[in-house]
């Protein structure tokens, strides 16, 4: 049960049940939809972006227990931050949960490491990271449908 | 439903001793996170008993030729051990003949070619293929492609909050302008097991030939392709104890003899120029280049298994074993079954309450629980029960009422995981 406990915190179920950021944004200038086809995931990101700052972002959907706590913490956290910064952020949590990076400094995650559980389970990495991707379209402002394949 | 059942009321079966068939399948003697494996993905791909695994050993160790061309010893061998498998697979599903057996490399494949074997050459604007709502993608897709080609038209039978085929509504939608139905066996999402022998009665009527997806159905019933009178009828080996990589497809001799070749290649020639290629007689004509001859063997040592076990004491097994997780699983709080037809093969499909399907599935996994969470490669069935995807667990003949207790611990665990 350890590496159980590791994955689903405490802090993911609060975000499940109570996602933060939850609905649509009725001012939003950018927004994106991503998809997971391994569960059918779908999640709706909303964001409004003035001057390079992200000033609001909400998201609608329904998925696991680990995506949906993602995008709640996601939202969360990316409020008030630059665009460049989301990016570079989104860059580095990418890297910590698929490996690619071979420190282990995850200061910059701060409440984000909640979710560095998912290391363990290769299989669930993309429900951790559907929220980012659909983030990384939106404010590309790609039309089309994210997917985590 | 079908008021049609099989001619004879059969014998009861004898029972099957699932624990010691066990023993014949390795790979189920692991601890997964520390506990006993208990594997519930057969829907997804069964485990291959050391038989089969020996085969496929016993062939690239001592008889790997290249076959049908060769006259040296090895090819003879090679030869005589695929045709083997092919007169297995023949009498297996009670073909007339071993020419109206293909080899494939799966129930895919196998419907990919009557798509384009059968269906493009001969099907126009105005035309109709009818299939079910509760298809799987591969019996949906190749269908959809053809249309696109053709100018035929798509239509899907519906089917109620049970899972089962409406009939009423299907013997609508049959006319004259229905060229082919094409519908699943057993579903792989509910297990559901359709009326096949009215639908094909029903079709023939209007003058429209059948393809059945037997994926799910050949390892869990006996199958007898004249009895039923399909037309075409289609399989995978990986689900059926054998090998991946191969499978079958059934197809009534007259009709595979008027359809060109799928695929141009080595095998389905008899004489190649540059001016004229005279193509080679069934099966061979759609049989272009080296097949998987290993699995060919291999599943020719699954056939061989299955009938010893006997389809009957299988098809018992698993249906008590079925109503015994049916049972219990109503027991876990907040879990919905997702397909409760009255006729049902091997397949538990479920949600639980505010807990998503991709959650159990790890949770289970946890406690040595292998089952499948996802839409199942039919996510027009997701999207009439109107869930993103369900949880699946799926029986096979080593399947044990221990399998099963385990199994409904395991969800007890995740309601307390996420209590």
């Amino acid at each position: 049960m350890s590496g159980l406990r590791e994955l689903y915190q405490e802090v993911i179920f609060d975000h499940n049940r109570h996602p933060r950021n939850f609905g649509k944004l009725e001012d939003a200038n950018r927004y994106a939809v991503g998809h997971n086809p391994l569960c059918g995931d779908r999640l709706t990101l909303y964001l409004k972006v003035e001057n390079d700052l992200i000033k609001d972002l909400r998201f609608e959907g329904m998925g696991c227990a680990i995506s949906t706590a993602s995008a709640s913490l996601m939202t969360e956290r990316l409020k008030g931050m630059t665009v460049a910064d989301a990016e570079a952020l989104f860059g580095r949590f990418h890297d910590l949960l698929t490996n690619a990076a071979t420190d282990d400094d995850t200061a910059a995650l701060g409440k984000l490491t909640v979710l560095l559980g998912v290391r363990e389970y290769p299989a669930r990495v993309k429900c951790a990271t559907l929220a980012w991707h659909t983030l990384h379209a939106a404010l590309a402002n790609q039309e089309q449908a994210v997917t985590t394949e | 439903m079908s008021s049609q059942k099989a001619q004879v009321t059969p014998a009861p079966a004898p029972a099957l001793d699932a624990v010691r068939l066990r023993a014949d399948f390795p790979i189920l003697r692991q601890e997964v996170h520390g506990k006993p494996l208990v594997y519930l993905d057969n829907a997804a791909t069964t485990q291959k008993p050391r038989q089969v695994i020996e085969a496929i050993n016993h062939y690239y160790t001592t008889d790997n030729a290249n076959i049908h061309r060769g006259v040296h010893t090895l090819s003879q061998r090679a030869t005589d051990d695929y045709e083997g498998a092919r007169e297995k697979l023949r009498a297996f599903i009670n073909a007339a003949d071993t020419r109206e057996i293909i080899f494939v490399r799966g129930a895919t494949e196998g419907i990919n070619l009557v798509a384009q074997s059968y269906g493009r050459p001969r099907f126009k604007a105005g035309d109709e293929i009818l299939i079910s709502a509760m298809e799987h993608h591969s019996n949906i897709v190749p269908w959809q492609m053809l249309c696109e080609q053709t100018g035929a038209l798509l239509k899907v039978a519906p089917i109620n909050d049970a899972g089962e085929l409406v009939l009423d509504e299907f013997h609508k939608l049959l006319s004259p302008r229905t060229k082919l139905v094409a519908v699943v066996h057993i579903s792989n999402a509910l297990g559901t097991i359709n009326p096949v022998r009215e639908i094909i009665a029903a079709a023939h009527a209007v003058g429209a030939v059948v393809l059945l997806d037997g994926a799910q159905a050949v390892a869990h019933a006996a199958v007898d392709v004249r009895a039923l009178n399909c037309d075409f009828y289609v399989f995978s080996s990986h689900k059926l104890y054998g090998p991946t990589g191969v499978g079958v497809l059934y197809g009534k001799r007259e009709l595979l003899e008027a359809m060109p070749p799928y695929q141009g290649g080595g095998d389905m020639i008899r004489m190649v120029s540059f001016k004229k290629t005279e193509y080679n007689s069934l099966p061979y004509k759609f049989e272009a280049g080296t097949p998987h001859i290993a699995g060919g063997i291999g599943l020719g040592a699954a056939i061989d298994y299955v009938t010893a076990v006997g389809l009957d004491a299988i098809a018992a097994h698993e249906d008590q074993l079925l109503r015994y997780a049916t049972e219990q699983a109503l027991q876990v709080p907040g879990l919905r079954l997702i397909g409760t037809a009255r006729a049902k093969a091997a397949i538990l499909s479920f949600v639980l309450e505010r807990i998503h399907p991709h959650d159990i599935g790890t949770i289970v996994d946890h406690e040595g629980v292998a089952i499948r969470t996802g839409h199942h490669c039919a996510m027009p069935v997701m999207d009439f029960f109107n869930v993103p995807a369900t949880a699946r667990a799926s029986l096979a003949l080593y399947n044990t009422r221990d399998d099963v207790d385990c199994f409904i611990a395991a969800l007890h665990k995740v309601n307390e995981v996420f209590a």
